[in-house]
């Protein structure tokens, strides 16, 4: 309580009834207005091909209610909570907390993940969604070197994911290429296109940039679909061979894993494979980057962030620098998408939609912009924490969103906010997000 | 002109659009000297600094830099990073630019980049951790350790640059310049800001970097008890054109800086510039 009383009362805070009713009245009337068209009226298509609607006030005054009703509880308890504090310095309690949680947490999930065939052995289902959790981390931890450390704004990450899932699956298919030897192949495809898109977008910044990744993600897609003779259209490809463990076939076969080592097959044996190949691939991807940032290259993706006016008056040439971070960006990609391919077994064109870019967007800037635990932790909160939504059935959306605008709001900076810094000499200290700059394109 | 000199501006020219910021200016710094650039507000003094450290094309003229080694670079055929990467020219800016979310020490680091790149074979070596790198890097924090001793940062070595009071950021910025080991150091407005204190302690700083580093400085500064107490060289500029040159004393003392300081009106100040001359 005496923390509270220190502060200097909201004095220059309106605070009154009537400001609090007038605010739920207006955040009433935006909901009214949002929700008429999307809520009031249902339209569907009629047996006859006709539309048809039919309208849904109950439901519509009901949200609008709870919007006015939960604005004027909103206020009520910010005014409670008195005004926030905008330290710039991170309080001691939260460092402590951060550095615990970085030294115990990352080792401890690592453990569990390690674990995860083992005490799920019997769940198909926890199997599949851990596989497809880590590839999500995968396709993160890559996106985060191009946003997270150079901060240029990639609107279109899954292009490369396409890129490397197609390459991959071509290769294959066509040349009866294995996937150790394709996977490398699909990693440096995929870096090849992120240079070529990294020089036309070289010059520009923010908004302009992420527009030009936008559509260079679409025109991928938009190419693989019409390219119909090389890639199948939109009817994909079919038939991609699944992974061998080393030249050995997980198949029911006498020459199978299972027939050689005496045991029962059983197509779990595939499931474990595949996640332990995504882990270790997802780890390669953890290591290699913990090891780039504290290379001169990494440093100047952060420098490059910061501010690149500096950076070119300090001799660095940014043009390679950027063009490396979309290089090694794209490689990631590029072996998440072949290793997506070989776990399908099938791909098509719809697989690599926009909203798969900004899903993994949103990984990286929920975890927060470069660190590698908060991205860990996002897509396991994103794409895990989806599916525990699915009692909700048709309101997931909806709640899933309210989520994360709620944690937005709570942690603006992503989930782990903190900078660690790349060398020190005496003291390793994080720094506040307030000071790290999201770049600017 | 006699003497050696490092940098040469032989009639530079920087128009933008239909205004001339710069209009063919000539001056040369010496080797080893402080180098003062000053004039009145709008004089068109960043414009020259631009053109130098390569942010600004010239319109026109040359600039070259003669190294020790005998090299002569002409810097307005360079550009960008290279000025700093090859011309060995390092600058500050006017609006410090530091990285503010890294740490002093990283600041240091980063301004090395080009050495530790090599060192660390363009990346792969260092990926693999060799032990070659891994002295490289040594070397590069020692370095790092030793500028930050120098101005007074060491205790502070870990703390983000965004963190640090105004001055401390002023000569963090320096130090980060003198990391890139820079043949000429461009200061634009070191002392902006800093109070009477601060400034004795920058003026300290440049005189024991052009002592013993053997550092050419040019700078462009406001604070006259910085030009005046450490300048060997004075260029004053106004309206894009240079309009005297000398000796600090000689300087202060000259009837036309006086009025272009002073704000004299057109007529009287060409009353002053012809009587002058």
């Amino acid at each position: 309580m005496s923390a509270t009383s220190a502060r200097p009362s909201p004095a220059a805070q309106p605070s009154g009834s009537a400001f609090i009713l007038k605010k739920a009245l207006i955040s009433a009337l935006v909901a009214l207005v949002l929700f008429s068209l999307m809520i009031g009226i249902r339209t569907e298509a009629g047996p006859q091909g006709g539309l048809i609607y039919w309208t849904r006030f109950g439901d519509l005054a009901a949200l609008v209610g709870t919007v006015f009703g939960g604005s004027i509880i909103v206020e009520l308890l910010r005014q409670w909570w008195g005004p926030v504090d905008k330290d710039s310095i991170v309080p001691k309690p939260v460092q402590s907390a951060i550095s615990f949680a970085g030294r115990w947490l990352a080792p401890a999930l690592l453990m569990f993940a390690l674990l995860v065939p083992v005490i799920f052995y019997n769940q198909r289902y926890i199997l599949d969604l851990s596989i497809l959790v880590l590839t999500y981390v995968m396709l993160g931890w890559g996106l985060n070197v191009v946003v997270g450390l150079a901060g240029l704004l990639d609107l279109g990450y899954v292009a490369f994911y396409a890129v490397g899932a197609y390459s991959y699956a071509l290769l294959a298919t066509n040349f009866g290429l294995s996937f150790w030897v394709c996977l490398p192949l699909a990693g440096i495809l995929a870096a090849f296109w992120g240079v070529l898109l990294g020089f036309p977008v070289l010059r520009l910044r923010g908004d302009y940039l992420a527009i030009v990744t936008l559509a260079f993600g679409e025109i991928i897609r938009l190419v693989i679909i019409n390219w119909q003779s090389l890639t199948g259209g939109p009817n994909g490809v079919s038939g991609i061979p699944r992974p061998t463990m080393f030249g050995i076939p997980l198949t029911p076969g006498d020459d199978g894993l299972a027939a050689r080592l005496g045991i029962e097959f059983s197509p779990t044996h595939r499931l474990v494979f595949l996640f332990y190949l995504i882990l270790a691939m997802a780890l390669l991807t953890n290591w290699v980057t913990i090891r780039l940032r504290r290379l001169p290259i990494g440093r100047a993706w952060e420098a490059l962030r910061e501010d690149e006016v500096a950076c070119r008056a300090l001799g660095i040439n940014t043009t390679t620098t950027k063009l490396t971070a979309f290089a090694t960006g794209a490689m990631f990609g590029g072996f998440a998408g072949a290793f997506f391919a070989t776990r399908q077994g099938f791909i098509s064109p719809e697989s690599f939609t926009f909203q798969e870019s900004a899903l993994v967007l949103a990984i990286v800037v929920l975890g927060g912009m470069g660190s590698q635990l908060g991205v860990a932790l996002a897509a396991l909160a994103m794409i895990g924490g989806f599916e525990l939504f699915r009692g909700f059935d048709q309101y997931r959306m909806l709640v899933f969103g309210i989520a994360m605008v709620l944690l937005m709001i709570w942690r603006p900076r992503g989930l782990i906010g903190h900078r660690a810094p790349t060398v020190f000499l005496e003291r390793n200290q994080a720094i506040s997000s307030d000071l790290v700059k999201e770049g600017h394109g | 002109m006699s003497g050696d000199h490092i940098l040469t501006v032989d009639r530079l020219m920087m128009r933008f659009g239909g205004i001339v910021a710069v209009n063919e200016l000539s001056f040369a710094a010496e080797r080893r000297k402080i180098t003062a650039l000053i004039g009145p507000n709008g004089a068109g003094k960043t414009t020259v600094f631009n053109c130098i450290t390569g942010f600004y094309r010239p319109s026109g003229g040359a600039i070259r830099l003669a190294h020790d080694d005998g090299r002569t670079i002409q810097l307005e055929r360079l550009n960008d990073f290279r000025i700093s990467k090859q011309a060995k020219v390092a600058r500050t800016f006017q609006n410090i630019r530091l990285f503010p979310g890294m740490t002093a020490l990283e600041n240091l680091m980063v301004a090395q980049h080009n050495a530790l790149m090599r060192a660390s074979g363009l990346t792969v070596l260092g990926l693999l951790g060799l032990p070659s790198w891994r002295e490289a890097e040594q070397r590069a924090i020692e370095l790092a350790r030793t500028w930050l001793k120098r101005v007074g940062l060491l205790d502070r070595a870990d703390d983000a640059a965004g963190n640090l009071p105004y001055g401390d950021q002023r000569r963090l910025e320096i130090a980060r310049a003198m990391c890139t080991e820079p043949a000429l150091l461009c200061l634009d407005e070191p002392a902006a800001g800093l109070n009477a204190r601060e400034s004795g302690g920058l003026n300290e700083l440049l005189l024991s970097i052009r002592n013993e580093q053997g550092t050419s400085i040019l700078l462009i500064e406001h604070d006259m008890s910085v030009v005046m107490e450490i300048s060997d060289h004075v260029v004053v500029m106004d309206y894009g054109v240079k309009i005297a040159e000398g000796a600090p004393q000689a300087v202060r003392d000259d009837p036309k800086v006086i009025a272009a300081y002073l704000g004299a009106d057109e007529e009287e100040a060409i009353a002053v510039m012809e009587s002058g001359t």
